[in-house]
């Protein structure tokens, strides 16, 4: 990476401010995060550490009270079609076939109807679904259905790829296989990830660093740099290596959720949040 | 029945048809629900037979498939049934007609909701039947009238209902609308709407069931021929078994069109997957 080119992501003293019950509250007090092309960056933090608000931020689904974001160097004013975004409820059009869902995304796209074809049955390998181009999505499995919104938000080539806990409601065994699918599918891609989880397992087995943002207000606490070798296979889950950046990890989130255990139980109004 | 020797040793496993939330064998499940009516049947019949329960009160299943029949062969029932089905479908059609739209536009839009949802949800509380007098000042004492108060009667829940199905839509759904580059009203069509309407047709079903059970309070004021007149003339008569079969008789054809609703619901909406 040459110094000169802007990052992919920059979020520069970004501050959020929603109204509840007509007063306000600071989801997010200041938060300043450089994200360089193709890196996969993982958030994590306790309940309401606005992490999501961040992630809708970059998503252009919200906007920054204060600061500014830009992908880049270009300033985002909106969602936009250079990003492509994963939500936990996954979000499937259920009127749809699984390959219709993916082709809905290439709508607005300017590629020939041969060339959506394409491009669907790509991702539909890619995220091994051959042979369900037509089922119905009830018919699938949670991490069938989750890989189908990775497909519909991969398929028209974005370079931001936002994933908001996107295996928080998979079993354990599916989460795993899905984060060994995403970690192959990003490599393949050279796509930037940002990820969204509760998982400090997670968030180290995939990402290049992991963020931990800071609770009420939200701020990044601590960036921790993953130097593990890739790829990664799950053994890397008992490796000392890693062991010694999750006792780190899990430390500030700790220290994070005893800040807010305190903060609750003196005013228990905020409790619910 | 002899235990296993595994469940012998833990308590023994509750069999029979009283287990919370478990699932009973289909035959059983059915058989149930004709049993009531078959039951119910049953009692009716001997009360009325026995003598019992003098015939004004309550006339035997008999006397009243009886009177079914006389009605039939009068070629009262059918002219009384299709008068009163064209009513329906022109309150209820009336209503839907505008309060899909005027639902849709209340689930979507919290201006739209702000501004209709208290009117909309007072008005619903009010007894339709106070409004008969009201009704016939402004609509006279045609048909229109009859039609006017199915509509009113249900009109005011139906909307209330279609917002209902509309803010259920996953808001998940219309970000990844908004990500995918779509614009506000390609948004509101292809994905909100699409995604409710399951929903509003429920909503449908349900309240085509309500306008049927306002069938008699329209047709309470100069009327001449529907099967909630014929109910009401048979009142001046204490002619009970009349009565009964007529209130009968609006019960079947509320049935039929409710399981008429179901089945287009499923084949509209196959991609939901079959019944459960």
């Amino acid at each position: 990476m040459s110094p000169t080119s802007p990052p992919r992501v920059a979020i520069s003293g970004v501050k959020k401010v929603f109204t509840v019950n007509g007063a306000p509250f600071t989801a997010i007090e200041k938060i300043d995060l450089d994200i360089q092309p193709n890196e996969f960056v993982a958030v994590v933090g306790t309940s309401g550490c606005g992490k999501s608000t961040l992630l809708n931020m970059v998503g252009g689904l919200e906007e920054p009270s204060l600061g500014q974001i830009t992908i880049d160097g270009r300033p985002v004013t909106g969602p936009g079609r250079d990003r492509g975004f994963v939500f936990q409820s996954y979000s499937l059009f259920e009127w749809m076939t699984v390959a219709g869902n993916i082709r809905f995304a290439l709508e607005k796209s300017k590629l020939s109807p041969a060339e959506k074809t394409e491009a669907v049955a790509e991702l539909i390998q890619a995220v091994g679904l051959r042979g369900f181009e037509n089922a119905w999505p009830h018919q699938l499995s949670g991490g069938m259905k989750q890989r189908v919104a990775i497909a519909r938000a991969l398929v028209y080539r974005p370079s931001i790829l936002l994933m908001d806990e996107p295996f928080g409601a998979l079993d354990a065994q599916t989460r795993g296989l899905m984060q060994e699918l995403l970690l192959k599918i990003w490599e393949d891609h050279k796509v930037t990830v940002i990820f969204i989880t509760h998982d400090v397992d997670e968030a180290i087995f995939l990402a290049d660093r992991v963020v931990v943002l800071a609770s009420r207000p939200g701020l990044v606490k601590s960036v921790h740099a993953v130097d593990l070798p890739r790829p990664r296979s799950p053994d890397l889950l008992t490796d000392p290596a890693f062991m010694a950046i999750k006792r780190k990890v899990l430390a500030d989130i700790r220290e994070e959720s005893l800040k807010v255990m305190a903060q609750d139980l003196s005013s228990p109004k905020l409790a619910k949040d | 029945m002899n235990p296993s020797p595994e469940a012998a040793a833990n308590r023994p496993r509750r069999r029979g048809l009283l287990r919370l939330r478990q699932e009973i064998p289909r035959p059983v499940f059915i058989a149930a629900g004709w049993a009531v009516p078959l039951v119910l049947l049953l009692l009716w019949w001997a009360v009325t037979a026995s003598g019992l329960v003098q015939k004004l009160f309550l006339p035997s299943p008999g006397a009243i498939l009886a009177e079914g029949w006389r009605q039939l062969s009068e070629g009262i029932l059918l002219h009384d049934a299709a008068i009163s089905t064209y009513r329906i479908l022109l309150g209820w059609s009336a209503a839907t007609l505008i309060a899909v739209p005027v639902g849709i536009l209340m689930g979507t839009y919290r201006l739209a909701e702000g501004a209709l949802e208290p009117f909309i949800s007072t008005v619903r509380y009010m007894p339709v039947v106070a409004l008969i007098p009201l009704t016939i000042l402004w609509a006279g004492i045609g048909d229109a009238q009859k039609i006017l108060i199915l509509f009113i009667a249900t009109f005011f829940s139906q909307a209330l209902m279609v917002m209902d199905n509309v803010k259920g839509v996953d808001g998940a759904l219309i970000r990844t609308g908004q990500t995918l580059g779509f614009t506000e009203g390609e948004i509101l069509r292809r994905i909100v709407l699409p995604a409710a309407a399951p929903g509003i047709w429920d909503t449908l079903r349900i309240t085509v069931g309500w306008t049927w059970t306002y069938l008699v309070v329209a047709e309470l004021v100069a009327a001449n021929e529907g099967l909630g007149r014929r109910i009401m003339d048979a009142q001046r008569y204490l002619a009970t078994d009349t009565i009964l079969w007529g209130t009968l008789f609006i019960g079947i054809l509320g049935l039929v069109t409710d399981l008429a609703f179901k089945r287009m619901g499923q084949r509209l909406f196959r991609w939901k997957g079959g019944p459960k």
